[in-house]
This record gives C-alpha cells, sequence and structure tokens, in this order.
C-alpha cells in the first residue's frame, strides 16, 4: 500500500481535498477508490459557476465495473474542473493525487475531513 | 462456501484483485482490465476459465440423448473433434444453460457448461437422462484456461510436449483433440482466435507458469466479458435465462428445426414463438453520447415502445460505449437510453462489434 500525501485532508467517501493558497479547494479521488473501482472510462464533470451542497452530487466517475457518484466533501461554488479527464479519464487511475484531480471549488461552509492518520486507520480497518 | 480453482495461489501471487464469481473466488484483473484486453485483441492473453463444469456424457444411448436434451441438433458432428454451441431449454422455451459440446467418438461427447449454473445443470441432466442409456460423469478433478489473440497459439504451443504441438496447431476452428494429457480446442470466448485447454487440476499451474513465461498476459474475468461483449457473444444470466427465449436473446441460429421429427425439450415452445411476430428483438446498441451503457437501464423506441440492455460495458476496442439489449419488435435503427433521468441517443446496430481485431460497426 502506498503512503498516503500527508497534505491532503480525505473524507470517508475515499475523496482527498487540498487547501490552495487562494482559499479554494481542489478535490479528487484516492488512490484507494481509483484502485477499488479500476480503469476509468467516463467522468462527468460539472459546469464551472456550478454551486454544489455539502454531500450533494458533483461528479460521475465510471470504470469498467461501475458508475460512481462524487460528493462535494464542502459547499460550494466550482470554479475549475480538470478539462483533461474528458478525454483522458484514465488520469485518475495513473495520478490520483496529481494530474488526475477533478474538480475546484470555492468553499462557503467547512468541511467533515479526515487528516492523513485518520484515514489510513479507516483503510486500515477496510483491509481486515 | 466459495470455492477456489488450482491456479488460485498463482492468481493472488501475481497481485490479481479477486473477486467472487457464482461462488467461486476468481481474478477480476491483475493491474488493468483495459490492458489486459487490448492484450487479447493485439496479442495474447490467458485466462483461467476452471470454474467452468465438464460433464462427459457416454454410453449407448448418449447420441439420442443429446438430440433430445439440446436445441442444437450433435447428429450434425460428423467428424470426432468437431465442436457445437447449443442451447438446453426448458420445457417451456426457456433457457437452462448455454453450452458447448464436442463429439469425441462414438458414444463419447463433453459438455462445458456454466459455473454459476453447475448444480442446476446437473441436476436437470441427469433427470432427463433417466430414460436413456447413458452415463453423466462430472469432471470437478478437470481445470481449464483459455489462451486467446492472434498470437494465442503460437506463443501457447509450446507449452504443448513436441509429440502432441503439432497436432494441435493443426487443429481448424471449432475443433478439439486430445494432446497428450491435454485436451485442446480451437474455441474460445473472446472474438480472437485461440485454444482452450482441459487439463488435470495439478497440472495446469505448470502450463499457465509456461504460457505466460512465453509471453502470454494473465487476464482476468473482467477483460473476459468486454471482450466477450464486443465479440456479441451471450452471457447466461444476462442476456438469457430460463424466462428468456433463445429466439428473443439472439439465439434463434443455434436451434436446429431440421429434421422435423427430432423431438428436443422445449421445441413446441419455441416453435410456436418462432411464428409470434411480435416477438422482442435483440441487437447491439452503441452509444452515440459520452457516457457508460449499464445493464437494465431502459430503452426508449419512441412510436414503438420499451426495451432493456441485458449486457453493457465500454468497449476498450470502439473507445465507445455499447450494450446488447432486448428492444421491442420493428424496423428502426434509433432508440434513446435513460441514464440518469436523461435520455441520450443511441443506434441500433447488428453484432459482432470486433471479430478478429477488427471494428465491424460503423462508428
Amino acid at each position: 500500500m502506498s503512503e498516503l500525501p500527508g497534505d491532503l485532508q480525505y473524507t470517508k467517501e475515499h475523496e482527498w481535498l487540498r487547501k490552495e493558497e487562494d482559499g479554494s479547494v481542489t478535490i479528487g479521488i484516492t488512490d484507494h477508490a481509483q484502485s477499488a473501482l479500476g480503469d476509468l472510462v467516463y467522468v462527468e464533470l460539472p459546469e464551472v459557476g456550478q454551486e454544489v451542497d455539502e454531500g450533494g452530487e458533483m461528479a460521475v466517475v465510471e470504470s469498467v465495473k461501475a458508475a460512481s457518484d462524487v460528493y462535494a466533501p464542502v459547499a460550494g461554488t466550482i470554479v475549475e474542473v480538470n478539462e483533461v479527464l474528458a478525454d483522458d479519464p484514465e488520469r485518475i487511475n495513473t495520478d490520483p493525487y496529481g494530474d488526475g484531480w477533478i474538480v475546484r471549488l470555492e468553499p462557503s461552509g467547512d468541511s467533515d475531513t479526515m487528516s492523513p492518520d485518520e484515514y489510513q486507520a479507516l483503510l486500515d480497518e477496510l483491509e481486515d | 462456501m466459495t470455492k477456489a480453482t488450482p491456479l488460485n495461489a498463482t492468481h493472488r501471487k501475481a497481485g490479481a484483485r479477486m473477486v467472487d464469481f457464482g461462488g467461486w473466488d476468481m481474478p477480476l484483473h491483475y493491474g488493468s482490465q483495459v490492458e489486459e484486453h487490448h492484450a487479447v485483441r493485439g496479442n495474447a492473453g490467458v485466462f483461467d476459465v476452471s470454474h467452468m463444469t465438464v460433464v462427459d456424457i457416454g454410453g449407448t444411448g448418449a447420441r439420442d440423448f443429446l438430440r433430445f436434451l439440446l436445441a442444437n441438433d450433435i447428429a450434425r458432428l460428423e467428424q470426432y473433434g468437431k465442436a457445437m454451441y447449443s442451447c438446453m431449454l426448458t420445457p417451456d422455451g426457456g433457457v437452462v444453460d448455454d453450452l458447448i459440446t464436442y463429439f469425441l467418438g462414438e458414444n463419447d461427447y463433453r459438455l462445458v457448461v456454466n459455473a454459476a449454473t453447475r448444480d442446476k445443470d446437473i441436476a436437470w441432466i441427469d433427470e432427463q437422462a433417466g430414460a436413456f442409456d447413458v452415463s453423466v460423469d462430472e469432471r470437478a478433478e478437470l481445470a481449464m484456461i483459455a489462451v486467446q489473440g492472434p498470437n494465442a497459439r503460437e506463443l501457447a504451443a509450446g507449452a504443448i510436449d513436441e509429440q502432441h504441438r503439432a497436432a494441435a496447431l493443426a487443429l481448424q476452428p471449432f475443433t478439439a483433440a486430445a494432446a497428450g494429457d491435454l485436451f485442446v480446442a480451437r474455441t474460445g470466448y473472446t472474438g480472437e482466435d485461440g485454444w482452450e485447454i482441459i487439463a488435470a487440476g495439478e497440472q495446469v499451474a505448470d502450463l499457465w507458469q509456461r504460457i505466460t513465461a512465453a509471453g502470454v498476459q494473465p487476464c482476468g474475468l473482467g477483460a473476459r466479458d468486454t471482450l466477450r461483449l464486443e465479440a456479441g457473444m451471450n452471457l447466461y444470466g444476462s442476456d438469457m435465462d430460463e424466462s428468456t427465449s433463445p429466439l428473443e436473446s439472439g439465439l434463434g441460429w443455434t436451434i436446429a428445426w431440421e429434421p422435423a421429427e427430432r423431438e428436443f425439450i422445449g421445441r413446441a415452445a419455441v416453435e410456436q414463438m418462432r411464428l409470434d411476430k411480435s416477438r422482442r428483438r435483440f441487437c447491439g446498441l452503441l452509444l452515440e453520447d459520452k457516457g457508460v451503457l449499464r445493464n437494465h437501464q431502459r430503452i426508449v423506441v419512441e412510436g414503438v415502445g420499451e426495451g432493456e440492455i441485458t449486457s453493457g460495458g465500454f468497449s476498450p476496442t470502439l473507445q465507445r460505449s455499447i450494450a446488447m439489449a432486448r428492444l421491442p419488435a420493428g424496423d428502426y435503427q434509433r432508440a434513446q437510453v435513460e441514464m440518469r433521468g436523461k435520455l441520450l441517443d443511441v443506434r441500433v446496430v447488428k453484432m459482432p462489434f470486433v471479430r478478429y481485431g477488427k471494428i465491424k460497426v460503423d462508428l
């Protein structure tokens, strides 16, 4: 199992968040999530400017196996989407914490996230 | 209890993601299902299909029995080694299972049936065999692998001992022969050339090792499913079952109507269905939009009616989503699929989507 990046926050839905210097938050899915989904073949992205509620559907990632909703871990407004994923959804498989990011949003509320250690503990539990 | 094939330890050692399939602990993929798919279309891949069930039928009544049990007619098999695809039907004309029959000799036939339907199939075959002088012998000790792809036979040939190699390589499509301790058949479930090889359970890990060492990619059930979908080959339990007719499942070609006097189980029911002009079509679908077609999605044909996807997925070869669907009767090429509350355009196409590495539909 690879190390979790220490500079990210995580959710129990297996998403990661990175707080950017300008106050926005970049969001993707974790290595565990991409591995469980298998090869990704399609990503449905939201529109820039779209407002999302905390826990609301924000994107859909479809793998060879199944479609899976990506929920907004924090309420806010979408300010950027990773257009590259439209043609190259497998970026999420190859680089889930980097090139495979999904959206960036301007948060309007607080998020209930986990530290890397807490998320690691959750993964360890799932392994058992 | 989950069952394991003799290759279970081999798969785990290779880092396979394992999954339960019909009660068997099987590899889904060894890293990337899509790469495994491409390996089979472009070179060669090998699958563990030991979960499938081998049943040998013998005795002086074997021929008459199989002509009664199966909707296709094994009397059409004239040469030893010839294979035939068929359905076993219920008296109501539903599909009990689909299977391959190999004609091995006078009073000697081998059936290969699906894993998930094993117990039901054996019980059904035993029940029907009562009136015939036949032996029904399940060969649970045998393992089976499928090596598939344009270079599969060439690469796997080295794993067959020298004495039998030339004969194995000389096998014509849809024929089989014993090759020493192995049973080699030029059949498969991918739309590519290749072999299915039956071996003793204790022998198969060594065979697998030699084939993969020759450069053949280990492939899991994930790639097996996308390959068979592209090849337009049905999956029992998804595309047909006891509640559906072979005539509404794209399997009419597997029913031998002649000779008219041959009585097989389900004959009266399928003959009646054959006259029914309102019976549903079974077709391929190509998604015109982005997205992925999935099993059970609703299909809407404007002004005609509704249907359902029986098998859907993403085609790595076409880079588009494809499906098999049971659709209302009628002559039309356009339909729509309901996906997350939206209606998206699909085109109705003739299958297969891919055969021998070539795309067979207009994109």
